[in-house]
C-alpha cells in the first residue's frame, strides 16, 4: 500500500485517549468552531441582537424555566418569537440572555458536550459538574463580552442525587452561583426579581410555579422595552420548560394560551397583578 | 553489524493476520442482526465493559477483540459523530463515513504497525424501513463488508455464522431474533450440547427504528428476561420510556403486567424499587441486576439554530 492509504484514518487527536470533554476535542480540532473563536477588530461596537428576560423557579418537585420571545437590536425588535430557553439534556434546561448569535451557539455546543459524556463515560453527569462545564465554556468568551459581545446563560435542573430541583446563575467572567428559590437573568429581571418575591412561596406545585414565572414576564416587559409580553394577535406566548423527576418537558402552546390569557384577564384594571 | 532475515511481504501480511485472527478468536462472540422495528445486538458479556456502544442518533458499534483498542475507536467514533453532527448537522453524519474512517484507520495500523489491532467491529445505521438499515463489518486489516440480515463476530463465528443466516428472516419479532442470538452464541462450535446462557451472561441493545432523535437502547433486567422468555407474551421492547430516572439508554421494567405497573408509576412518580435506592441512578446497573433502572428520554429539542 502506498502512503495514501493513512489519508482517511482518524486523526491522532481522535484516538488520543483521556478527555470525554468535546469542547476540548474541538479546541485541539477544529478551534474555529468554538463560539468564542471570533476576531473582533478592537473599539468596534458590534450591533446583533440581544435576547432578554428568562426567569427560573424551584418548586416542590424541581424546576421551572420561562422566558420571553424577544430578541432586540437596539430600538428594534429583531425577532418576535426567538426561543431562549433549551433543553440541555434529559434533567437539565439552560436559558440564556446576550447576544443570540454567540448564545445560541453556546447552547448547542453545551447540548453536545453534555451528550458526548453520556456517551463516552456511559453515566450522566452530576448537576454540579453540568453546571460547571457551562461556566468553563462562558469563561471562554470573555474576550467577546469585553467587547460587547456578552453571554449570560441561567442554568437549572433536577438534582438526581438530592432529588430536587436546582438553579445555578453566572456571570460574563465565567463565575457560577448556586441560587436559592428563584433567580432571573438578562435586561427585565429586576422587575421579574421583585415580581418572583411577591409570587413564589416555598414548597409551591408545578402550575403555581408556572403561574408565578408568567406574572414576573408579564411584570419584567411592563416596564422593560426590551421583554416581550404576551403576543395574543399573533399567539406568541413565553417558553415554559420544567424539570423534575421524569426529565425536561416543554410546555405545550395550548396549554400555556390558557394560562396566558388568563392572566391577562386577571390583570384588567388591575396592572400591578396578584397580590 | 548483523544482517536482518528478508521476510517476503506475502510471508508478513500472512503473519500479521494469523496473529490477529488468532486473538480474536480467544473472545467471545457478538452477533447482530435486524428484526423488525430495527437492529439487535447480542454480546456474550458478563461484565460491566461494554463491547456495544451508542454512537450516534441511529448509529451503533460492536466489537470483540482486545477491549483497549476497540475502546479506544469507539470513543473515536463518538468524537468523529459529534464533530460532524455539530458542524453540518445531525442527518448528516452516516454508518457509511463513519465506516470508511474506520477501515482506513485499521488498514493503516495493519500495514503500518508492527503489531495489528486484535479487533472486528461492526457499525449499524437503522434507517426509516428495513431495506435501509446498514451493517458493515469491519475486520483486523481494514476491510469493510456490508451485511444483510446476520452477522456474528469473534469466536468460533464463522460456524456460528452460517448457522443464524440459514434461520434468519426478515419481520422477526425482537423476541425471536434475541432467541435466535442467543441459540447462536450457546451452540458448541464441536456439535456438543448448547450452553445454557441465563440473561446475566448478555449484553443486549437495540436501535429502534420507530424512537425519534436518539435510537440507540440497553434492555436489562426483567425486561431482558422477558423477551428471552418462550413462554412470555413480551415480543418488543417498549416504545416509550419509563419515569424513572437512571441512564437515559436503558430499558429495564418488565411489560407483563402493565396495568398494575402503570398504577404504581402513576400513584407516585419518584417511588422505585427499594433495591434500586442504594444505587447511584446516574450509573447504568449491571446487566444482571433485577432493579429498575430506566428513565423517560425527553428529547433535547431542536437545535437552537
Amino acid at each position: 500500500m502506498t502512503a495514501a492509504a493513512g489519508a482517511g484514518r482518524l486523526h491522532t487527536a481522535y484516538l488520543q485517549p483521556g478527555s470525554s470533554s468535546f469542547t476540548e476535542f474541538l479546541a485541539g480540532v477544529a478551534p474555529e468552531l468554538l463560539p468564542a473563536h471570533r476576531d473582533l477588530p478592537r473599539g468596534v461596537e458590534v450591533a446583533a441582537p440581544h435576547g432578554t428576560t428568562i426567569v427560573a423557579v424551584e418548586f416542590a418537585g424541581g424546576v421551572v424555566m420561562a422566558g420571553d420571545r424577544r430578541a432586540t437590536m437596539g430600538n428594534l425588535i429583531a425577532n418576535r418569537d426567538m426561543d431562549k430557553v433549551y433543553a440541555a439534556d434529559e434533567y437539565s434546561v439552560v436559558g440564556i440572555a446576550g447576544t443570540a448569535g454567540v448564545a445560541l451557539e453556546v447552547v448547542r455546543l453545551y447540548q453536545v458536550e453534555l451528550e458526548h459524556y453520556e456517551k463516552i463515560e456511559g453515566a450522566i453527569m452530576s448537576i454540579e459538574g453540568k453546571a460547571n462545564r457551562l461556566a468553563s465554556m462562558i469563561r471562554g468568551n470573555l474576550g467577546l463580552a469585553m467587547q460587547g459581545l456578552s453571554v449570560v446563560p441561567i442554568f437549572g435542573g433536577f438534582d438526581l442525587d438530592e432529588r430536587r430541583g436546582r438553579i445555578f446563575s453566572y456571570d460574563v467572567t465565567g463565575g457560577c452561583y448556586p441560587e436559592r428559590d428563584h433567580h432571573s437573568i438578562g435586561s427585565g429581571s429586576m422587575f421579574a426579581r421583585g415580581s418572583l418575591k411577591k409570587t413564589w412561596r416555598p414548597g409551591m406545585g408545578e402550575s403555581d410555579a408556572v403561574r408565578s414565572c408568567l406574572e414576573a414576564l408579564y411584570d419584567a416587559a411592563d416596564d422593560d422595552s426590551a421583554t416581550g409580553g404576551p403576543d395574543v394577535g399573533r399567539r406568541i406566548w413565553p417558553r415554559v420548560a420544567v424539570v423534575d423527576v421524569e426529565g425536561v418537558r416543554l410546555i405545550e402552546d395550548d396549554e400555556l394560551a390558557g394560562m396566558v390569557t388568563d392572566l391577562v384577564a386577571a390583570r384588567r384594571d388591575n396592572p400591578g397583578g396578584a397580590r | 553489524m548483523s544482517m536482518p532475515f528478508y521476510v517476503s511481504p506475502e510471508q508478513l501480511m500472512k503473519d500479521k493476520a494469523d496473529y490477529a485472527r488468532k486473538g480474536i478468536a480467544r473472545g467471545r462472540s457478538v452477533v447482530v442482526l435486524q428484526y423488525d422495528r430495527g437492529i439487535a445486538f447480542v454480546a456474550e458479556n458478563p461484565q460491566s465493559l461494554r463491547k456495544i456502544s451508542e454512537i450516534y442518533d441511529r448509529i451503533a458499534f460492536a466489537a470483540v477483540g482486545m477491549y483497549y483498542e476497540f475502546e479506544n475507536l469507539r470513543v473515536a467514533g463518538i468524537r468523529y459523530a459529534d464533530l460532524r453532527g455539530y458542524s453540518y448537522d445531525r442527518s448528516d453524519v452516516t454508518a457509511r463515513g463513519l465506516a470508511n474512517a474506520y477501515a482506513q484507520t485499521l488498514g493503516t495500523v495493519f500495514t503500518q504497525e508492527p503489531k495489528p489491532y486484535e479487533i472486528e467491529l461492526c457499525v449499524a445505521e437503522v434507517g426509516r424501513t428495513e431495506e435501509r438499515d446498514q451493517i458493515y463489518r469491519l475486520t483486523y486489516d481494514g476491510s469493510v463488508s456490508d451485511q444483510h440480515g446476520a452477522m456474528v463476530m469473534g469466536g468460533a463465528s464463522a460456524a456460528a455464522e452460517e448457522w443464524i443466516k440459514a434461520r434468519w428472516n426478515p419481520g422477526l419479532s425482537l423476541a425471536d431474533a434475541l432467541a435466535l442470538a442467543v441459540s447462536a452464541l450457546a451452540a458448541d462450535p464441536a456439535g456438543g450440547e448448547p450452553r445454557v446462557l441465563s440473561p446475566g451472561q448478555l449484553e443486549v441493545a437495540v436501535l429502534d427504528r420507530h424512537r425519534p432523535r436518539r435510537t440507540f437502547r440497553r434492555i436489562v433486567g426483567p425486561l431482558l428476561v422477558d423477551l428471552l422468555n418462550a413462554d412470555s407474551p413480551t415480543a418488543h421492547a417498549p416504545e416509550t420510556d419509563e419515569g424513572i430516572p437512571g441512564h437515559p439508554d436503558i430499558l429495564s421494567a418488565s411489560l407483563v403486567d402493565t396495568a398494575e405497573a402503570a398504577g404504581q408509576q402513576g400513584s407516585s412518580s419518584t417511588a422505585t424499587d427499594p433495591s434500586s435506592v442504594e444505587h447511584d441512578p446516574r450509573v447504568p446497573p449491571p446487566s444482571d441486576e433485577r432493579g429498575p433502572a430506566s428513565t423517560q428520554r425527553v428529547e433535547t429539542g431542536d437545535d437552537p439554530t
